[in-house]
């Protein structure tokens, strides 16, 4: 059974432990930052950069929401980013965890291919080329930990545990938010093992907040690519 | 607090106002959430939209420093709609006291006003007595000079119309909050109020939280579990720093500071020492001569002694009259008044209001010594802008201390709980913890006067300083000291305590100087069972509400809510079945530690029980005070506006701030009240990003990725305005100084509409000085603030102040 995170965006304060916990467990250096009007820093997510909580000022139905989203990679359960990469030594699935993990030979990709595939804009490249992005903090996980992230969140937004068991929760969290906010959804919670929970369209939140077409990128392309190789990924994951 | 951080989980409805808990006591909302995924409402009011009014069910603005307006309008709500708890009113308030002739109001001030003074004589709000000498009372509360009557009169001006004039909410909205709120005065309904320095940086700071007091004594909320006046502290042992008298009007333990009046012991004992004629009084103050005498021999030793008045008269005493508040001694350290000045673990050039002022005072001293982690705006005041060093002869010494991580000791917490840390990594170079500086410092000066004596040596020779094992400072030692020790055998009820041993609580302190104990407050939390601060125990206790009696020691005697005994009815059944906190069983109490152990005040079968007491012990009359006589601005809150405000009048009355408001008058003290030159409100705030000057956080590349640059938060009408865009450089300014800040355009602010005007409100950080970053460009926000102060602390008036924004 894999592994999975689930996010309640309702109940996340924007406090940005998850940030600071994911740089000092990567050993992450700091960005030179200037305040641009917002609370919202770094401005994206990059290189030395795996998380950031996204910050949004909307009026909704005539009143005012302050939006939080702590974006960070999925861990697709089918993951476009590894389908593309077809190299198992650059990116591979850890099945027990679900972690999907970049290595040091990600250098040889097309970096670009591989942002491009991806359905919510994380991947970053290096300045040599090598990718990274959130790992699900797979070496704490396989040592019985949980993720930086999860285990410096203070309200409970954030919730580690079995794929199955996160679903249920996000599933029962969902019901109970809606009476509430009845647009509240859950964002792919079938095809990722990072589940968020948002109280309004995911739109409101930030741009790549779910896989659709609202991104702008061609997305029937992106799945052709995707079950074209899949049969030839499955192959190669056989072989190794 | 009253309560402490876990039990905000138990309430229905939590109120944060003057204070923004999801931005600065972020571990509070663990709590907080799992309060509202119980059902519980979380209401925020703010002049601005933070993340607290991001997680509110209800958010309403208000303009900053006219939170009196918004509570006393919830009192008059509470009153006409009578969502008060009778009962608890009648019974645990002094809502039912008769008030004397004496006591008046008229036109925005009280009876007693001596303008020429500028203060009160508060003999003026005296009870009327009966002939044993207990107030009189009517416990129907129908008597026309009950408190609950003249409250009533009080607050009848203070209508939803005229509050919204004042404070700019929309009377929907404030009745909102107030039907919201008020409906915990039901039975089984536990409502808690959150507070910080929203509500105290004013002139009016204690009111504020006064008028939430009596707002908390009228719905019964008073010693509930989910209930409580809780102040969250913005520092991790600020609650153990003002225990152990931080502040100088006091001693530990809440000890009133010595005046040159008070000539010998007895004069300050009677003087102290309140006197209860009521039987069923506890007056539990009236112990005020055991925790003095037990204080005087921890701090002298065997050289206090009866005859000397153990020592009374080595204590440092205030001139009468006199403050020595932080905005007093910065005026008197500017007018030359001062030599030397430590600054220990603090940041004056940034974190005092009127920085300027205080910068300027600093080039008076001959010497500064500046304990503290790194370098800051204090130490290095002499280079700082504005400065020329030449000019300069002050000599500063940096003596670096060490981080709390790496040295061993216990910190208090906002519930009021003791917690002993061990030290995690070694120190690095040189740095000393504060401890071992203190101790060495201290038996330097003793070896100096010891030598070359002085001109009053016997507080210095007669200090015993032994707090020390193999040359180091040992803070067991200092614990146990602050516990305390029985220093002969002493019997007790039977029981023989053993000279040397420590004491296993305050009720064992003696006045005849067989015990020792350097706050009374901490004594029980370092035994002969232990140090109870250490422990870790899980187990909650009986009534399962998270009191988790055995993890760490809370002060008083482990009682994790106090005034508990004010949960219960007249018979000792919680008033609250559900998160009951204590419980009668015919024979005794089980729960939490209740407020002393006395039975209830009625028997089973409803016949008065005299041996019980009033529930609020620490009242002479053992009742919780609707009507407060002890402060210096008046018994019941009144609105005044701020000493810099956006109006002409104040409409609530014709006294336009508050009359005893203490002014400063020197040249850097310039005040601008409705001066076209500042047109707009400024108010201060924290980020989670940075920890208050920012001197622990501003060197930590992480955090500064987060947070960079000062910055300035406005409202969109206003930059539009102003022609300001989001993310511009610009200017604020105030009458005292200006800073230059990012230009942060919100929807969050929105502008007031205050007696047909709008009024633009602007917010700022205050966590930025030039030192760090590199850059030198970002500046502390109390170069705006005005050195106005509360009449009662004297706390500055940093959340409510006027000032400008403009292009640079």
């Amino acid at each position: 059974m894999s592994k999975a995170i689930f996010v309640d965006t309702t109940t996340c304060t924007a406090c940005r432990g998850c940030q600071i916990a994911c740089k000092q467990w990567h050993g992450l250096p700091a960005e030179q930052t200037t305040n641009r009007g917002t609370f919202e820093n770094p401005a994206d997510l990059s290189f030395n950069t795996y998380k950031i909580v996204r910050m949004r000022e909307e009026v909704i139905d005539g009143k005012l929401n302050w939006l939080f989203f702590p974006e960070q990679c999925r861990h697709c359960l089918e993951p476009p980013c590894r389908d593309i990469a077809q190299d198992e030594s650059s990116i591979f699935r850890d099945e027990r965890t679900g972690a999907v993990i970049f290595t040091a030979n990600s250098k040889s990709l097309n970096a670009q291919e591989i942002t491009e595939a991806c359905p919510y804009n994380i991947p970053r490249a290096g300045e040599d080329g090598t990718l990274a992005k959130c790992d699900l903090c797979n070496d704490r996980v396989e040592n019985g930990l949980l993720p930086a992230c999860v285990q410096t969140c203070p309200t409970g937004a954030m919730s580690f545990g079995d794929l199955e068991e996160m679903r249920d929760k996000a599933k029962k969290r969902l019901e109970v938010v809606k009476q509430k906010y009845p647009k509240a959804m859950l964002l792919d919670a079938d095809d990722v093992s990072v589940i968020y929970l948002v109280a309004y369209e995911p739109k409101y939140y930030h741009e790549f907040a779910v896989a659709s077409r609202s991104t702008g990128y061609d997305m029937t392309r992106k799945m052709a690519l995707r079950k074209m190789f899949r049969p030839l990924a499955n192959i190669m994951s056989s072989l190794t | 607090m009253t309560n402490h951080w876990i039990d905000l989980r138990n309430s229905d409805v939590l109120l944060a106002m003057g204070s923004n808990p999801a931005e600065n006591h972020p571990i509070s909302f663990k709590y907080i959430t799992q309060a509202q995924l119980n059902g519980a409402t979380l209401i925020s009011v703010d002049p601005r939209f933070t993340k607290t009014s991001s997680k509110a069910d209800m958010y309403v603005p208000l303009r900053s420093g006219t939170d009196i307006a918004f509570l006393g309008g919830m009192i008059k709500y509470i009153l006409d709609n009578k969502l008060y708890d009778v009962e608890y009113v009648a019974n645990y308030t002094n809502a039912p006291f008769i008030l004397g002739k004496d006591f008046g109001f008229k036109d925005g001030l009280f009876s007693g006003y001596d303008k020429a003074k500028r203060s009160y004589d508060s003999k003026k709000w005296a009870f009327e007595m009966d002939a044993n000498g207990v107030p009189k009372m009517d416990r129907t509360l129908k008597d026309k000079r009950c408190v609950l009557s003249l409250l009533k009169k009080h607050y009848e001006r203070y209508t939803t119309k005229l509050v919204s004039k004042i404070t700019g909410t929309s009377e929907a909205d404030l009745v909102k909050v107030y039907k919201a709120y008020g409906a915990t005065g039901a039975k089984g309904k536990a409502g808690t109020s959150m507070y910080a320095m929203g509500w105290t940086q004013h002139t009016v700071g204690v009111q504020n939280i006064r008028t939430m007091a009596m707002i908390q004594l009228l719905l019964g909320n008073m010693g509930i579990a989910g209930g409580g006046v809780n102040a969250m502290r913005g520092e991790s042992n600020v609650q153990g720093s003002t225990d152990h008298c931080l502040l100088w009007h006091i001693l530990p333990g809440y000890l009133k500071i010595p005046s040159a009046a008070d000539d010998s012991l007895d004069t300050y004992l009677t003087k102290n020492t309140p006197v209860s004629k009521d039987p069923l009084s506890a007056n539990w103050w009236q112990n005020y001569p055991k925790y003095t005498v037990s204080l005087l021999k921890s701090f002298f030793g065997d050289k206090a002694q009866k005859e000397n008045g153990f020592g009374f008269n080595w204590l440092p005493k205030v001139d009468n009259g006199k403050d020595y508040s932080w905005l007093s001694l910065f005026d008197e350290m500017y007018k030359g008044a001062f030599k030397g000045f430590f600054a220990w673990g603090m940041n004056p050039a940034c974190s005092g209001a009127n920085s300027n002022k205080t910068r300027a005072a600093m080039t008076k001293l001959d010497w500064m010594v500046n304990v503290n982690l790194f370098d800051n705006e204090t130490g290095s005041f002499w280079r700082g802008p504005g400065m020329n060093p030449k000019d300069i002869k002050t000599e500063v010494f940096m003596l670096p201390a060490c981080v709390s991580y790496e040295k061993e000791g216990s910190i208090s917490n906002s519930g009021r709980w003791m917690q002993w840390r061990y030290p995690g990594p070694k120190r690095l170079g040189n740095s000393l913890p504060d401890g071992d500086m203190i101790v060495e410092l201290g038996l330097k000066i003793k070896e100096l006067y010891a030598k070359e004596g002085g001109v009053f040596p016997e507080p210095i020779l007669n200090l015993k300083w032994d707090y020390m094992t193999h040359h180091e400072f040992d803070p067991h030692k200092a614990a146990k000291e602050i516990n305390g020790y029985f220093l002969k055998d002493v019997t007790i009820k039977d029981t023989t305590y053993k000279a040397g041993t420590l004491v296993p609580s305050f009720a064992m302190l003696q006045a005849d100087g067989s015990t020792s104990s350097a706050n009374w407050l901490y004594c029980a939390s370092y035994t002969e069972k232990g140090n109870m601060a250490a422990r870790r125990g899980q187990e909650d206790a009986v009534n399962k509400i998270g009191l988790y009696p055995e993890y760490a020691w809370c002060w008083p005697v482990n009682r994790r809510i106090i005034y508990n005994r004010a949960s219960v009815d007249l018979k000792g059944n919680p008033r609250d079945e559900k998160r009951w906190v204590i419980k009668w069983t015919g024979d005794k109490w089980i729960g939490d530690v209740p407020d002393g152990g006395w039975p209830p005040l009625q028997n089973a079968d409803g016949t008065p029980n005299p041996a019980s007491k009033h529930p609020f012990i620490m009242r002479k009359h053992g009742h919780g005070q609707i009507f407060g006589p002890g402060l210096k601005d008046g018994p019941f809150p009144e609105h005044y506006e701020p000493t810099e405000c956006p109006v002409e009048k104040n409409f609530m009355s014709k006294q336009f701030v508050s009359p005893v408001a203490p002014v400063y008058g020197s040249d850097k003290d310039e005040i601008a009240t409705c001066d076209p030159r500042f047109p707009y409100i400024g108010t201060t705030y924290r980020v989670v990003e940075h920890w208050q000057t920012g001197l622990m956080t501003r060197p930590q590349p992480w955090l500064m990725e987060l947070q960079p640059q000062m910055f300035v938060e406005m409202s969109e009408e206003l930059a539009k305005l102003k022609g300001i865009k989001t993310g511009e450089r610009i200017r604020v300014s105030s009458a005292r100084g200006s800073v230059d800040c990012v230009a942060m355009v919100t929807k969050r602010f929105k502008p007031f509409k205050i007696a047909g005007n709008t009024v633009h409100e602007v917010g700022v950080p205050w966590h930025f000085g030039w030192r760090w970053p590199e850059s030198g460009a970002e500046e502390s926000a109390n170069l705006l603030t005005p050195a106005a102060g509360d009449p009662n602390t004297r706390i500055p008036e940093s959340k409510a102040f006027m000032c400008n924004v403009s292009k640079i």
